[in-house]
């Protein structure tokens, strides 16, 4: 058995081939699992943003169902976004540095305010101007605790006279566009805090901000589709199908572009066979073969891609059960996917030497810091927030104001 | 207007940045009467001058309380052994090998590579590049990796979150997380000895002045830095990386990262 399985099921002696500086001959790469997550989560955010912004910028109807759960996937996700970050730290107490005295060339302190510019600026304004009207009508209707919550929720901006509701939409609507440059913008600085190191020729790439945009959208609507289908069936309702199949196109159009991005940079790689390209073809041909080329490739682009293109041409002789499943399983392999990918670009950046003339190989545990176990839960945790904001703010008995985003702003 | 606007935010900015050095350079381990504006530290290394023997990677060690891991080095040496090339392979060298056991310390050991296959083989001595254009300053997220006006590159420990992005922005390996600190170390030139008139450690017990270590504004009389620098050609690591490292190598070979 290969490698690189036998980390993932049984603990390896720490593993090397031909020379490494001896600084990075660790038991561990210094970034590990919760690195891995970091952009993955960052991704989904940004990702299931734009779905929303499908249905309020570019008015795409047919998304309605799952406008607001989009928006609220995508909170739930940033908010724990910085979450592996902070557990990676050696001095998470001193984290606080990065906001008061910013080291300004540094990707990854002006990640902070990115961060805090898109939580505070966009996605919580959006969701405060969409659900506002709904907050004062609950607010009244609810009695207990959970009214109080939504009375709180309003900031004491009661007035939901129709004047009123439609300056709410209509700042909804400014913030919405203002929010797809950041959105991009965020996970476009993710990209380039890989991006920019130049010392590490896997990393070290003018377009890997591009590719972490484009893949962060794949992953973020795809999430949408997962999360819509797994709350419709816990529901015991019926899929929109309408919707679903739009989903599906977006998610088709966007592997597309972001497959073909992806397939340039290597070309370029190969072609231009700079210096570090011997070790990283060896890389991509052994120790990343699962990840990368069952996992990222196959998997996850592969299949999903000839599944959703062949919905595209001929939706009409594939009947709605299978139609449905498909669309479920192209939506998990394309997760897991693009994990897969976030799991090769940080990790597979450190399984070389960056004297390029060896490679390690990696344990990866199950308890501790970097273990599997704290990233399982890390993972787990976007999915409990979105439980309770589901709970509470798209709970079936709670009566919406049953405005259509796309149109409100043309009122 | 768009200018002035820039200027002032700018300024606004470039102010506390230069309050966080000055902060920085109060706390390194200097003595208060050192004015690192007065100072350029500059190491230079002859590769042909190495012998192997390992004593500045166990000074360093030593001099700087470095965790005694065989994965924690300050300084350490390389091996490269070069070996012929196959018959009628129309190569001008064979297959490179080289190692770095426990960093050098305590010397190498025998090489397995039967002597006549052997073309050549030398040692080659690392530390941190000082490199004027330093890749692990620019990433630092808190400002915790600063240059010091005298050409050395520093870690304030009171300050530094321990993220690692400064290890792997390193393109020369030069830095680790201390699993005692829980924080980014590397060479500091021995700053609290060069700033009191001493030698860094390695330099000190260099048996063979393989490492030549100098001030650049105080030259002293027959300066072994400048002779360094005028009896050879001197090349520098990666260069093509723009970082334009400081410390110098005299007959470096193009296998050497």
């Amino acid at each position: 058995m290969s490698m690189q399985l036998t980390s993932f099921l049984a603990e390896v002696a720490p593993h090397f081939e031909g020379y490494v500086y001896p600084n990075e001959s660790g038991t561990h790469p210094l970034w590990g699992v919760l690195i891995v997550l970091y952009p993955y989560i960052t991704g989904l955010v940004a990702g299931a943003f734009i779905m929303a912004s499908l249905v309020r910028v570019f008015r795409v109807q047919a998304l309605e169902p799952v406008y607001r759960l989009s928006l609220l996937t995508a909170l739930a996700f940033l908010l724990c976004a910085t979450l592996p970050l902070l557990c990676h730290l050696g001095h998470p107490e001193r984290s606080y540095q990065i906001m008061i005295t910013p080291h300004l060339t540094s990707p990854m302190a002006i990640f902070g305010f990115v961060y805090a510019w898109y939580l505070m600026a966009v996605l919580l304004l959006e969701l405060w101007f969409d659900f506002r009207e709904d907050f004062v009508n609950w607010g009244q209707t609810e009695p207990g605790f959970r009214g109080f919550i939504y009375r709180m929720l309003t900031v004491g901006v009661t007035d939901v006279s129709p004047k009123a509701v439609a300056l709410d939409h209509k700042l909804s609507w400014i913030i919405s566009i203002v929010g797809i440059p950041s959105a991009f913008l965020l996970h476009g600085y993710v990209g380039f805090i890989f991006g920019s190191i130049k010392a590490n020729p896997w990393w070290g790439n003018a377009i890997m901000p591009i590719i972490f945009i484009l893949s962060a959208m794949v992953s973020g609507i795809a999430l949408c589709v997962f999360v819509y289908m797994v709350l419709t069936w816990l529901r015991r309702r019926a899929l929109d199908l309408r919707c679903l199949d739009v989903m599906g196109m977006y998610l088709f159009y966007a592997l597309v572009i972001d497959a073909t991005v992806e397939t340039l940079d290597w070309i370029h790689r190969a072609y231009s066979a700079e210096e570090g390209f011997r070790v990283m073809e060896y890389m991509a041909q052994q120790r990343l073969f699962y990840t990368l080329s069952i996992g990222q490739v196959l998997m996850g682009t592969l299949i999903p891609l000839v599944t959703l293109g062949t919905f595209q041409v001929a939706r009409k002789y594939i009947s709605t059960a299978i139609r449905t499943r498909l669309y479920f399983t192209c939506s998990v392999l394309i997760l897991l996917g693009v994990l897969a990918m976030r799991w090769n670009v940080v990790m597979g950046g450190q399984f070389f030497s960056k004297s390029l003339r060896g490679v390690m190989s990696y344990k990866l545990e199950f308890a501790g810091a970097e273990g599997w176990f704290l990233g399982l839960i890390l993972l787990s945790l976007p999915f409990i927030i979105l439980t309770v904001l589901i709970h509470l703010f798209l709970s079936q008995r709670l009566p919406t104001s049953g405005h259509v985003p796309h149109r409100l702003e043309t009122k | 207007m768009l200018a002035t606007i820039g200027g002032v935010f700018a300024g606004l900015l470039a102010v506390p940045a230069a309050q966080v050095l000055k902060k920085r350079l109060r706390k390194t381990p200097a003595p208060s009467s050192y004015d690192p504006s007065k100072h350029k530290w500059l190491m230079c290394v002859d590769v042909d001058k190495c012998i192997g023997c390992g004593l500045c990677a166990d000074a360093c060690k030593t001099e700087n309380h470095v965790p005694e891991a065989k994965h924690f080095f300050r300084t350490w040496i390389e091996r490269y052994i070069i070996k012929k090339p196959a018959p009628d392979s129309g190569a001008v060298r064979g297959e490179v090998l080289v190692d770095s056991p426990n960093g050098g310390r305590g010397g190498f050991p025998p090489t397995l590579v039967p002597r006549d296959e052997i073309l050549k083989s030398f040692f080659v001595p690392k530390l941190c590049n000082l490199c004027e254009a330093s890749p692990c300053t620019q990433v630092c997220p808190v400002g915790a990796t600063f240059d010091t006006p005298d050409g050395a590159v520093l870690v304030d420990p009171t300050y530094c979150i321990g993220c690692g992005f400064c290890i792997q922005a390193c393109p020369y390996g030069c830095r680790f997380l201390s699993p005692v600190t829980k924080t980014a170390e590397k060479c500091t030139l021995c700053y609290h000895r060069i700033t009191r008139g001493l030698l860094p450690a390695c330099v000190e017990i260099c048996p063979t002045h393989a490492r030549v270590f100098g001030d650049l504004k105080n030259p002293v009389e027959n300066d072994p830095l400048q002779a360094f620098v005028e009896k050879n050609k001197v090349h520098t690591l990666k260069p093509h990386l723009g970082t334009n490292p400081r410390v110098l190598y005299a007959n470096l070979d193009k296998e050497v990262r």
